[in-house]
């Protein structure tokens, strides 16, 4: 009846995992308790659950990836405690079968449920805005993009307490990730809900992409464009054209477990380094998806709070777009040790390094962006200049273990995972931080807390550093990643420093919690009531903040890069920018609830098939399969905003803004 | 945004100059501190031509790449601090937004370094190449790695000995390692003679390294492998030629015999604890289990 589901698959005999979950279910439970009796219900559904506002489902993506980020970080923590205390023969107090899932889970949960929902939620967020358009072209799959990563990332931490996660690493490699050597659910856990929400994430691709190629304001042609839509549209270039390859090679190790095929398997023809090509000609690009938004962010919180616009704008354009197309280039630098020849080798060593050279003329560009500005200190900018500092270090060791022979000492050491979090942490949060304390007063209506934020970026700078400069120099003594003990008693120092690191940033994220608690209580006093907190350049700053649902009154015309910027430089004053006072009736997509229901019975068909229940399957696929027809049949899908109403709305603001 | 908001906060992001002087002193000693550790142990401490040869690699691309790197978070941090906007004497461009010559040197100075270190790749590439033999008078040594789950066998063709989670060989010897897995993948790795190769299930990689003189250096495993990844570790033990010699002919005097019968044992998932000789190998066993025909004999690991 139930397939392999039993009372087993739940850990009642491991405490710690006994207790995190039950404090987890309380904290759900509380929080839905406190929705019902508060009757907030009725909200929730209407102007969130089934928004299709590109602004609302910006913020959900954001929120989803903070509430991952403490759940992946807690996994951090346990790893770098496991390490500080399992020196010589010492254990540690996590067993292998245990610390394995838990790097694996720190690896999936943070690239894809931390780091992608971050980028896609801000490119959500900020792209039409600055593109001065009133949606993305498709918002209702924009929805269904979100609640399928949302079904993901439920899927992922049912695995915490329903049967196992994958004990293989992040990225599953056969034949380790096979039935004859993972027999449990835990990588069926990994490949389903990565499934699901990869699909998600190829949606949202294929929708920003058309926003950006078809709908833009007036006027603005490819080179009047933000340049953070630049770095955008090469990112959801790369998801269109990457995450189909992710899709393929998952289907071909389901068939594997499900159908017993023989694609990646030792014996029978299979052959499981084809599937370590297919995963990083995914896997790099993915890295770029991640980085290249980051980069955009950069470009505008530098250029803005310089006071100037972004220096080499050309320049900058030419090197995402490089980036984006070479990123195809270079998988193979994953795995030089794989045996595969000199030539090749070198071939992928040098095309690596020639990415740094479109990354070396961003960080110049921005170098000369701040050359000549009058540079404002605000959260964003620490941000970004601790960006540039951080960054280069993991650039340099990078293009290192390009190198082949460097490699070949270097590879699956904690030098390289020095590296890869020294250009996460340092490149895509720092990136993400910096777009979130930049855009939030454009999200809600105010700023947040200053010296919090200032707090927060110290905490998670010196954290980084803490953390992680012990780990390059641990992988040069010769430490492997995914040790669950070492017998080495010198490397012990080391770990604790980096525990010490982890930590500081612990604080930074709580500190992140209550920054955005006190900016709330103090939301009355830093009110952004002009819609344009930090003299911004792009037409996002033309709008008040919060936007209404249909972002612009009028269609802004635009004739050149930093648009705003021009429009406050002409009128004098950013209270001008609405001169025409005749408004029209504007057309906004109705609410849908597809996403939701999709992603119900996406976690139903998902859940059946990880534990082998086919009639829960069938009963899910059955439920796509009717939601998607129901939709299918709509044709209901806007409604009208009343001229007068969108006036009322520009009064309104108007007077606000006239009271400052 | 208030204006005058704006300025209570920027005297925050300038600590006073004794909060630096003491950051700087602590991270310069935890740095020196930390790079002596490494040096001391590990890939900088190299025993063998292909490591000396890596780490000579290792130095002279971070020098190249230091050269740039180091002026440009200088400029970052100078910039940053010159043109704040309480400071009168820096001057506003507030239009500067393009100059052909920076363009053109800003292209230039990281493609220089890409023109370096892309020669440096594509040389190291192909002297460092794992099959390559050593350029030696001595002749080789034969040794046949099989990863196990989770132990390493090592198989001596000319000598016709076995021994299992200890490697020894002799000083001065170019060593010419062929590998496989009768598991999932494994990576064979001394990190104190350089590169590491993964060793894969029905596939033989090669790999040539040499220790320079005696001494115990520490092998692994560098490729997650399951459960028991983290003890997979070996020793090498390098010693003169005549010692070796000798290990070998008490190695062959203490009996004990790898054929499929004893090989169906070791293929069973146990930890590496302690190591172990054979006396006898039977011929042609390493060829067979890189073929895959003796997969029948590795079992499903269990639930």
């Amino acid at each position: 009846m139930f397939g392999r589901l039993s009372w087993a698959a739940i850990p009642f005999d491991q405490p710690v995992v006994m207790i995190a979950s039950g404090t987890v279910g309380f904290v759900i439970f509380c929080v839905l308790a406190l929705v019902t009796v508060k009757g907030w219900w009725p909200y929730l559904w209407r102007e969130w659950i089934t928004s299709v506002d590109h602004k609302r489902i910006g913020v959900m993506y954001i929120g989803l990836a903070l509430l991952m980020l403490v759940r992946g970080f807690s996994d951090a923590m346990l790893m770098r405690s496991q390490l500080a205390l399992a020196a010589g023969h010492a254990q540690g107090y996590l067993p292998p079968e245990h610390y394995d899932q838990i790097f694996s889970a720190h690896g999936t949960i943070m690239i894809f449920f931390v780091a992608m929902p971050f980028v896609i939620g801000l490119m959500n967020f900020v792209l039409p805005l600055q593109l001065g358009v009133r949606d993305v072209a498709f918002p209702v799959l924009n929805s269904i993009g979100f609640w399928l990563s949302a079904a993901g990332v439920l899927l992922v931490n049912v695995s915490l307490v329903v049967g196992e996660f994958a004990r293989t690493g992040w990225l599953a490699y056969p034949p380790l990730s096979e039935v004859a050597y993972s027999p449990g659910v835990g990588v069926d856990y990994y490949l389903w809900s990565l499934q699901i929400s990869g699909l998600g994430t190829l949606l949202s691709g294929i929708n920003l992409t058309t926003t950006i190629l078809k709908l833009r304001a007036p006027g603005m042609g490819y080179r009047q464009m933000p340049i953070f839509c630049w770095t955008a549209l090469a990112s959801n270039l790369l998801i269109v054209a990457s995450f189909p390859i992710l899709t393929a090679t998952f289907a071909m190790l389901l068939l594997d477990r499900y159908g017993g095929f023989h694609f990646f398997t030792n014996d029978l023809g299979g052959n499981p380094m084809m599937y370590i090509n297919l995963i990083w000609c995914w896997g790099h690009p993915e890295v770029y998806i991640l980085i290249l938004p980051a980069f955009g962010v950069f470009s505008e919180v530098v250029a803005t709070f310089s006071g100037k616009p972004l220096f080499g704008r050309r320049s900058m354009v030419m090197a995402t777009m490089g980036i984006c197309v070479l990123s195809f280039l270079v998988w193979l630098h994953h795995f030089f040790t794989m045996g595969a020849g000199a030539d090749v080798n070198a071939f992928f060593g040098i095309a690596t390094m020639i990415i740094a050279v479109p990354t070396g003329v961003k960080i110049f560009n921005w170098l000369f962006t701040l050359y000549g500005g009058r540079i404002r200190f605000t959260v964003p900018i620490y941000w970004a200049i601790g960006f540039m500092v951080t960054f280069v270090i993991g650039g340099m060791t990078g293009v290192l273990m390009a190198i082949p022979p460097a490699d070949f000492v270097l590879h699956n050491s904690l030098f390289l995972i020095a590296h890869f979090h020294n250009v996460a942490i340092g490149g895509v949060v720092f990136g993400v931080m910096a777009g979130i304390s930049y855009w939030f007063p454009k999200a809600f209506g105010f700023t947040l807390n200053e010296r919090l934020g200032k707090a927060v970026f110290w905490c998670w700078f010196f954290g980084f550093y803490l953390a992680f400069m012990p780990l390059y120099v641990l992988g040069l003594m010769g430490a492997t990643r995914r040790m669950q003990h070492y017998s080495n008693t010198h490397w012990q120092p080391l770990m604790l420093v980096a525990l010490a690191g982890a930590v500081l940033i612990l604080v930074g994220i709580a500190l992140t919690v209550v920054q955005i608690a006190v900016s709330i209580r103090q939301r009355e006093h830093n009110r952004d009531v002009t819609g344009d907190p930090w003299n911004g350049r792009t037409l996002e700053w033309s709008t008040p903040s919060p936007p209404p649902v249909w972002n612009f009154s009028h269609m802004p015309q635009v004739d050149r890069a930093d648009a705003f910027w021009a429009m406050k430089q002409q009128h004098g004053t950013a209270q001008s920018r609405d001169v025409k006072r005749t408004y029209e009736t504007i057309h906004v997509p109705r609410n849908n609830p597809t996403g939701f229901f999709l992603a119900f019975f996406a976690v139903l068909l998902g859940f059946s098939l990880i534990w082998r229940i086919w009639w829960g399957a069938g009963l899910g696929l059955l439920g796509v399969i009717v939601v998607c027809l129901t939709q299918a049949w709509r044709t209901d899908g806007e409604i009208e905003v009343p001229a007068e109403k969108v006036a009322a709305f520009e009064r309104l603001h108007g007077l606000k803004e006239s009271a400052v | 945004m208030h204006a005058a908001s704006r300025d209570r906060m920027t005297p925050e992001a300038t600590p006073a100059p004794s909060a630096y002087a003491m950051w700087l002193r602590a991270i310069s000693i935890t740095s020196v501190a930390m790079l002596m550790a490494s040096c001391s142990e590990g890939v900088l401490d190299p025993r063998g031509p292909v490591g000396k040869a890596e780490r000579v690699i290792l130095y002279d691309s971070t020098a190249i790449m230091l050269a740039v790197i180091v002026p440009v978070i200088v400029l970052t941090l100078v910039f940053a601090w010159w043109f704040r906007a309480r400071n009168s004497q820096a001057r506003y461009q507030p239009d500067w937004q393009y100059s052909g010559r920076i363009e053109m040197i800003i292209w230039s100075i990281p493609a220089l370094v890409i023109l370096f270190l892309g020669g440096i790749a594509w040389t190291g590439s192909h002297d460092l190449d794992p099959p390559l033999p050593l350029q030696e008078s001595t002749a080789p040594l034969d040794v046949e790695v099989i990863s196990l789950d989770w132990r390493w066998l090592f198989i001596y063709p000319q000598e016709g000995i076995a021994s299992l989670n200890r490697l020894v060989v002799p000083a001065g010897v170019p060593l010419r390692f062929r590998i496989t897995s009768t598991t999932v993948m494994n990576s064979f790795f001394v990190p104190q003679l350089g590169s590491q190769i993964y060793a894969m299930p029905n596939m033989v990689t090669r790999l040539n390294l040499e220790a320079d003189q005696p001494g115990t250096f520490e092998g692994l495993s560098a490729q997650f492998s399951g459960d028991g990844f983290s003890d997979m570790r070996f020793d090498l033990v390098s010693m003169t030629p005549e010692a070796f010699k000798e290990w070998v002919s008490t190695t062959k005097m203490q009996g004990g015999v790898l054929d499929a019968g004893t090989f169906e044992e070791l293929v069973k998932p146990a930890k590496a604890d302690g190591a172990q000789t054979y006396a006898q190998v039977s011929d042609g066993l390493f060829d067979s289990i890189s073929s895959g025909h003796m997969a029948a004999l590795s079992p499903q690991r269990g639930q």
